[in-house]
């Protein structure tokens, strides 16, 4: 999935990056002001814990497991490898963590990854339609995400782009972003401000302020809007100034990959 | 009050066919013995209970014993797939699975309701979601005090809740620590509960923070050392990552599973598992 990108010509000098590597790069610098982060495991895990070693030192890392300020010194595997609890500052109880800490509204971001997304940021991990002869595909489920996206301040989410994950329709929505577009959220009485960005491998979304439907803000270094267009399973609105995502720095290509390797 | 057996015995007193049961450990303290000892002795008709299904429940699916699955998450964490599960509920592979499935938050709400006694729990989720069409065990309830609409989620009362700690002492408590996930509410919602343990001490040296089950709140009690495995008891062992990434090329497959229960499980393949 990651297709080898090279560095603009009078950056000679930078290290060439993966797509992959510019979207997790880009979601740790969407962390740059927060102050707590819910954690799904997987590509949001590893955006965290890039933000903690890069452009937020101080960031608290929440999982769902019940670790509140873990600091693993390597990626953990699972959202309840032993690390991030010897690491944290307090472990509680999972009833706890979902009632006090993310219900009660004490979380600034909720990082989430996605199986499908729609133009309004909602999400599905539930199940996928393939066909009218085959059986529903199976995907694991809700887990957390439903109430990490209604109940924290704001959420991001990091996926690859594709049509099959960007779709016109969900199968099923497991998650509420806007909802049916703006004032949704709060017709529903969700208190959080729902997705302030989609994370990609192309570049960034982001909710309009009129419509709340998403739209291209950014583009990663070497990618055009119409590879964005292909890559989306709705007509992509895109904002009248797009810009270009910096490229990654020496350092915090240094860090992911350390990150990795460990 | 708890009474310190082996897990053969324990199982096979507390655990009956068409039983409700809950096996907790929230990636932590994952009772995978007792669960072994489920697949030895061909409990089932089972309604498992459970938020994270993990490979422990994978196995159990892949093994023809389970009839229903309560639930939140479905996944091999950080790995994929839990692909017996998913041949169970796509293709009804050994038999039909029903699903009752819920959001994290949801579930752990259910398991409060039910050791408290309640009826449901109040909970702000499932709003706006698809969730709620797929099961009976979600609705919504108006405050009495500011008219808002909030999610109601049924308890969950199982026949019996299995965890796994990291000791007992002599007098029959229990205590656990660490990531302590939802298995004191899980153990204090069930009718009957069997606890595995890595030691049996004499007396509990103090350590802040630990979850404490009273002797009479516990059945059963069963030294089995490592019995976590894959999964982990922290002080005691470390989660076994690379054995949950080998599952998935284990459980990809039916032949390559087949294999595997024979091979772990000799005695009881005489056709138990419908093909």
């Amino acid at each position: 999935m990651t297709t080898a990108a090279t560095a603009p010509s009078d950056r000679s000098a930078a290290p060439a990056w993966s797509s992959d590597e510019l979207m997790t790069v880009n979601a740790a610098r969407a962390l740059a002001a927060a102050r707590t982060c819910f954690v799904g495991i997987g590509l949001p895990s590893t955006a965290a814990n890039l933000a903690r070693r890069t452009a937020n030192p101080d960031l608290v890392l929440i999982y769902e497991s019940g670790a509140i300020g873990a600091k693993p010194t390597r990626l953990p595997l699972s959202i309840g490898d032993g690390e991030l609890a010897d690491t944290a500052d307090a472990v509680v109880s999972v009833p706890e963590m979902f009632n006090y800490w993310l219900q009660g509204g004490r979380i600034d971001v909720g990082f989430l990854g996605a199986a499908q997304l729609d133009r309004f940021g909602n999400i599905n991990t539930t199940i996928v339609d393939r066909g009218p002869d085959r059986p529903e595909g199976r995907l694991p489920g809700a887990g957390g995400a439903p109430e990490i996206a209604a109940n924290c301040g704001e959420v991001l989410i990091v996926l690859r782009h594709s049509p099959r994950n960007m779709v016109a329709a969900l199968d099923f929505r497991t998650s509420v972003g806007h909802g049916d577009g703006v004032g949704d959220r709060a017709r529903l009485g969700l208190r959080g401000r729902g997705p302030v960005a989609v994370i990609t491998d192309l570049g960034v979304l982001r909710p309009s302020a009129t419509t709340s439907e998403l739209e291209l803000t950014e583009l990663h270094p070497g990618v055009t809007v119409n590879q964005v267009r292909e890559a989306t399973g709705w007509p992509l609105a895109v904002a009248p100034e797009v810009g270009v995502t910096e490229p990654p720095t020496a350092d915090e290509l240094t860090a992911l990959r350390a990150l990795k390797a460990a | 009050m708890s009474e310190i057996r082996p897990l053969r015995d324990a199982v096979a007193e507390l655990i009956h066919d068409g039983d409700t049961v809950a096996m907790e450990g929230f990636t932590h303290l994952i009772p995978f013995a007792a669960a072994h000892e489920i697949i030895r002795q061909r409990i089932t008709d089972l309604t498992l209970v459970r938020m994270t299904p993990d490979v422990i429940y994978d196995q159990l699916i892949g093994a023809g014993l389970v009839r229903k699955l309560v639930f939140s998450w479905g996944g091999n964490p950080g790995v994929g797939s839990l692909h017996r599960f998913r041949d169970a509920v796509e293709n009804g592979w050994p038999r039909p699975l029903e699903l009752d499935e819920h959001s994290h938050a949801g579930m752990a709400n259910r398991y409060v309701a039910g050791a408290s006694g309640l009826p449901f729990a109040v909970l702000r989720g499932y709003r706006g979601t698809d969730l709620g069409g797929r099961t009976s065990t979600v609705s919504t309830v108006t405050c009495p005090f500011t008219g808002e609409e909030l999610a109601a989620v049924a308890a969950v009362n199982p026949d019996v809740t299995v965890i796994h700690a990291q000791q007992a002492d002599r007098a029959g408590n229990v205590r656990f620590w660490g990531l302590t996930g939802v298995q004191k509410e899980a153990a204090l919602a069930a009718k009957r509960v069997l606890v595995t343990v890595e030691e049996v001490v004499d007396a509990f040296e103090p350590r802040p923070g630990a979850v404490v089950l009273a002797s009479w709140t516990v059945d059963a009690i069963a030294e089995v050392p490592g019995g976590a495995h894959p999964s982990y008891a922290a002080g005691y062992s470390v989660r076994d990552n690379a054995h949950y990434q080998a599952w998935d090329a284990v459980a990809r497959d039916r032949d390559a599973f087949t294999a595997w229960l024979d091979r772990t499980f000799p005695a009881q393949r005489e056709g138990a598992v419908p093909a």
